[in-house]
């Protein structure tokens, strides 16, 4: 039996587990250090208002008061502001954004001022007494009315909330469309989402006698919050050491720069006392950033036997008041896919951004992608509708089906097979059986009324090729690094760049190595999320962490295993293309009792007692693995519902997937990522919605106004998969954090406009809450 | 400040408490059991979720001078000996957990549904799990794994 490959696509049990069963987990707020202070945030309470003045007096006579700051107070600790590292274009426009508000608070929740005292208690106690006087200001809240004359300006010097305009497109769109038999044309808006990592955010700062800082931080991005804050504050970046520990989810939400996490250090640094933040739950619904607010006029023209000829997408993409982290990049992560899984040769997206008095906006998970997905899919429906196609029918009638595939919009899509995935997903699905229920029930004319959905999809992940990075101008590589070490005793240690807040890292890297180095993987410790002991990654997000994080391990692993070769080699006095490496050892050719396992191997690289010349002591080795294109998972997902037409009570009786994400490591993981996406992108269609009111109050700002769905909301699944191996990574993954979130939320949307569709309702918007249901089936009758 | 005693895994604890502290930070910066996460702060998400007198309770909806004379178990105090408790085991078997933030309440709230008795089947356990968020899982492993705890898995 060979050893190799015996655990990738093994459903290994997690290593993460039992510490975080035991209540052993190491979240920042679980972290107390001595001397520790905590700061809490005085916020705007206004959408837009000028500062006029702020009285600190009371809030620093308050009990445990150490100190307490406003924005003017903290301006010049400042060396830059908070970073936002895509420009998306040279024009655009990128307001200064300060860790505090100075002179203007933009949103409902900007920051005003900061109180540090001994406790927590004392910190919010004491935040109550700071006087500030507000004069408020009109705000523009709504992402397409931001845009029109006479709008309330979110940043009066640029005389526009326009951020800034992108355009891709082929040069026959026009055309195409001009002379297709076909156009539909429809304008979807996509609500603000809010983010909902279990874990609030937190950070811990601890500043050192020598100028050095070390922050814990419930963060995705160690390394980029390290660079991040090393620009704000105007530190060497080898003196900030950033420590994500145990993080609780972040789904986008946590790769950012945040304004906390740059005052607790430099109010660490100010007070020579650690300073810690724990964010509050209706806190961070206004202070951590937001999701989608995309509105988007989608179109296809066709034949009229259901070929699609082009696609045209224009956006609004809601910034909010400021630029995040990669805010005005989320439009562009699904630029390239608004032909979906279609072979359409035509092709246009115009993304415009605009400011608006709102949370930022910024990654939340698929980010770019569901839009793009959302708006294509529901379109389908409405394009098979307007051509009298089944649904299914006009979808597989325009699938791609040769791969590598160069698609309109300029990319290459390495592998796919869209048709297996619809294929097995109506195998799961008994289509036959829900149309004859839906037929049944329309005929009694029944209360409640059955509908199915349809979503297929694709979606590039794996971020992403650096070339291509710097050519749509985003600040940083997509490369990742990993360090493979043998310790002399045999066990194995991995360092990676990726930081993982619930992905699994720690048990799929010991599958990878596990298989490579035909080691137990057991006997492999993953090190991660601290940039003293990773020092080079670029961190977890956008599907990327095994596509790019888990390639380097495997070319870590054959750097490893080829030192190990040439020591086995000199020890066995054979040339080292006469040995073969299997199951952890290495046997000569032909006479397999020679034999030297790679642990003997590393034990003799780290006595050196007898290495061939010039070759250093110590097994250990890095790769750096910058993908050469991005990662193409796809498939087919379908919904099922009943809808009460009495009440617009939608329930989902079905959720069938099947996703297609390349070679699977460990399938465990696999489906808890899908499970997980599809509930969120369920949860999207059906009840999340992040609403203001005319004057820029979050409307929905806490947990009991905002749905996040609980287990009685949503069904079992029912989950098949197909597999194409990528042919771009020698491991053949894709990555799969996103899919289910990209696929979920057309299908339950479609299945809900199927279920009303002999009422006459055409359109409903997200989410399909029951009032929405009943005033579209209301109006429908009308 | 008020004079409480509370029980918490079999250890006694006399305190004194002002009468605004929630229990939940009674459990986390007194004693020391930061195994008990704060999730939210409007009682919505059950993160917190302990169990006092065997009852099921978000302890942020309880303040810790009404916990006087009560027994409190925690998830620091459900395994015995190193060995998992039978929901410990089962979400570790069932891959019930991601971030495992939400999974300290989520256990605990399970073991309560289950000595109950009310964990017979799917629908039971996700209307029992209701005041309990996990925004991971999707709950599909969550429901198999209580399910399984309870001898009840289809």
């Amino acid at each position: 039996m060979s050893a190799t490959e015996t655990h990738i696509g093994a459903p290994m049990k997690r290593k993460e587990d039992r510490a975080l069963l035991l209540g052993q987990g190491t979240y920042v707020d679980n972290l107390t250090v001595a001397g520790q202070l905590t700061m809490a945030i005085v916020r705007s309470p206004y959408a837009r208002a000028r500062i006029t003045s702020i009285d600190t007096a009371a809030a620093r006579a308050a009990d445990g008061v150490v100190a307490v700051f406003t924005g003017a107070d903290l301006r010049d600790d400042w060396k830059s502001p908070l970073p936002c590292a895509w420009p998306v274009t040279e024009e655009m426009r990128s307001p200064e954004h300060f860790p505090l508000a100075i002179d203007e608070a933009r949103y409902q929740g900007d920051g005003v001022a900061v109180v540090i005292a001994e406790s927590r208690v004392l910190a919010k106690d004491a935040a109550e007494l700071v006087e500030v006087s507000y004069e408020p200001l009109p705000a523009a809240v709504e992402v397409g009315a931001s845009l029109e004359d006479g709008a309330p300006l979110v940043h009066t010097e640029f005389g526009t909330n326009e951020c800034y305009v992108w355009k891709l497109a082929t040069d026959d769109v026009d055309d195409v469309f001009a002379r297709a038999d076909v156009v539909v044309s429809h304008t979807y808006y996509q609500p603000r989402l809010i983010p909902n990592a279990i874990e609030p955010r937190a950070v811990l700062a601890q500043a050192g006698p020598g100028g050095d800082v070390t922050v814990h931080s419930a963060t995705q991005v160690p390394h980029v919050l390290r660079f991040g804050l090393a620009l704000v504050l105007g530190i060497d970046e080898a003196r900030v050491r950033v420590i994500a520990p145990d993080v609780g989810g972040g789904f986008g939400s946590k790769l950012d720069v945040y304004a906390e996490e740059a005052l607790a250090v430099a109010l660490a640094r100010r007070l020579r006392r650690p300073v810690k933040w724990t964010e509050e739950r209706s806190e961070g619904y206004l202070a951590t950033i937001h999701g989608r607010d995309f509105l988007t006029t989608y179109e296809l023209a066709a034949t009229s036997d259901g070929k699609i000829l082009g696609c045209r997408a224009d956006v609004k993409a809601a910034m909010g008041a400021y630029l995040q982290l990669v805010t005005p990049g989320i439009p562009l992560l699904g630029a390239w896919v608004y032909a979906g899984p279609y072979d359409i040769g035509a092709y246009s997206v115009t993304f415009t951004g605009v400011f608006t008095n709102t949370t930022p906006t910024d990654a939340y998970r698929g980010a770019g992608r569901p839009e793009a997905t959302y708006v294509i899919e529901r379109t389908m429906d409405r394009l098979a509708l307007e051509l009298g196609l089944d649904p299914v029918e006009l979808r597989r009638r325009n699938f791609i089906t040769e791969f590598p595939k160069q698609i309109a919009s300029g990319l290459t899509i390495d592998s796919g097979d869209y048709v297996a995935s619809l294929d097995k997903l109506l195998e799961m699905l008994d289509l036959e059986a829900i149309r004859a229920d839906q037929a049944a029930r329309r005929e009694r004319n029944d209360t409640v009324q059955t509908g199915v959905g349809f979503s297929t999809y694709n979606e590039m992940c794996g971020l992403a090729p650096s070339r291509i990075l710097g050519a749509i101008r985003y600040a940083a590589g997509g490369w990742e690094s990993a360090t493979i070490r043998f310790q002399p005793l045999g066990s194995v240690q991995v360092v990676t760049g990726t930081s993982p807040h619930g992905q699994g890292h720690e048990t799929a890297w010991s599958q990878i190595v596990a298989d490579q180095l035909g080691v137990d993987p057991a006997e492999i410790e993953v090190l991660h999320g601290d940039t003293a002991v990773s020092q080079h990654g670029l961190d977890t997000y956008g599907s990327r962490s095994l596509a790019v994080g888990g390639v380097a391990l495997w070319h870590a692993s054959q750097k490893v295993i080829e030192k190990a070769r040439l020591i086995a080699a000199h020890q066995l006095e054979v040339a080292p293309e006469d040995l073969e490496f299997d199951g952890g050892e290495f046997h000569v050719k032909g006479a397999p009792q020679k034999t030297m396992a790679i642990k003997a191997a590393a034990l003799a690289a780290w006595t050196a007692h007898n290495l061939p010349d010039g070759m250093e002591p110590g097994l250990e080795e890095t790769a750096v693995y910058d993908p050469p294109n991005f990662s193409w998972p796809g498939g087919a997902h379908a919904a099922v519902v009943e809808v009460d037409t009495e009440t617009g009570d939608t329930r989902l009786v079905r959720y069938v997937a099947v996703d297609d994400c390349g070679a699977v490591v460990n399938p465990l993981i696999v489906d808890g990522q899908i499970h997980g996406g599809v509930t969120q992108g369920i949860a999207t269609a059906l009840y999340e919605e992040g609403v203001y009111d005319d004057e820029g109050n979050l409307m929905t700002s806490n947990m009991t106004t905002y749905l996040v769905p609980s287990a009685a909301e949503v069904p079992s699944f029912e989950l098949g998969r197909t597999e194409t191996r990528s042919p771009t990574n020698p491991l053949g993954v894709k990555g799969v954090g996103e899919t289910g979130t990209i696929a979920a939320a057309p299908a339950v949307v479609n299945a809900v406009l199927d279920a009303l569709s002999h009422l006459g309702v055409t359109d409903i918007g997200m989410p399909t809450t029951p009032e929405r249901v009943w005033r579209a089936i209301a109006e429908a009758g009308r | 400040m008020t004079a409480t005693a509370v029980t918490v895994n079999g250890t006694r604890h006399e305190l004194e408490l002002e009468p605004r502290e929630l229990l939940v930070f009674v459990l986390r910066d007194r004693l020391g059991l930061t195994g008990t996460n704060v999730g939210c702060d409007t009682s919505a998400c059950g993160a917190c979720t302990v169990l006092l007198d065997g009852e099921s309770v978000k302890s942020c909806t309880v303040l810790g001078v009404q916990a006087d004379g009560a027994e409190i178990t925690t998830i620091e105090g459900l395994a015995s000996d190193g060995e998992l408790h039978p929901v410990q085991q089962a979400f570790h078997d069932h891959h019930a957990l991601q971030c495992g933030y939400c999974t300290p309440g989520m256990v605990l709230a399970a073991v309560s549904l289950i000595d109950h008795g009310d964990a017979t089947d799917e629908a039971s356990v996700r209307i029992g799990l209701e005041g309990n968020l996990c925004r991971c899982t999707g709950y599909h492993n969550l429901v198999q794994a209580v399910l399984s705890a309870a001898g009840n898995a289809a």
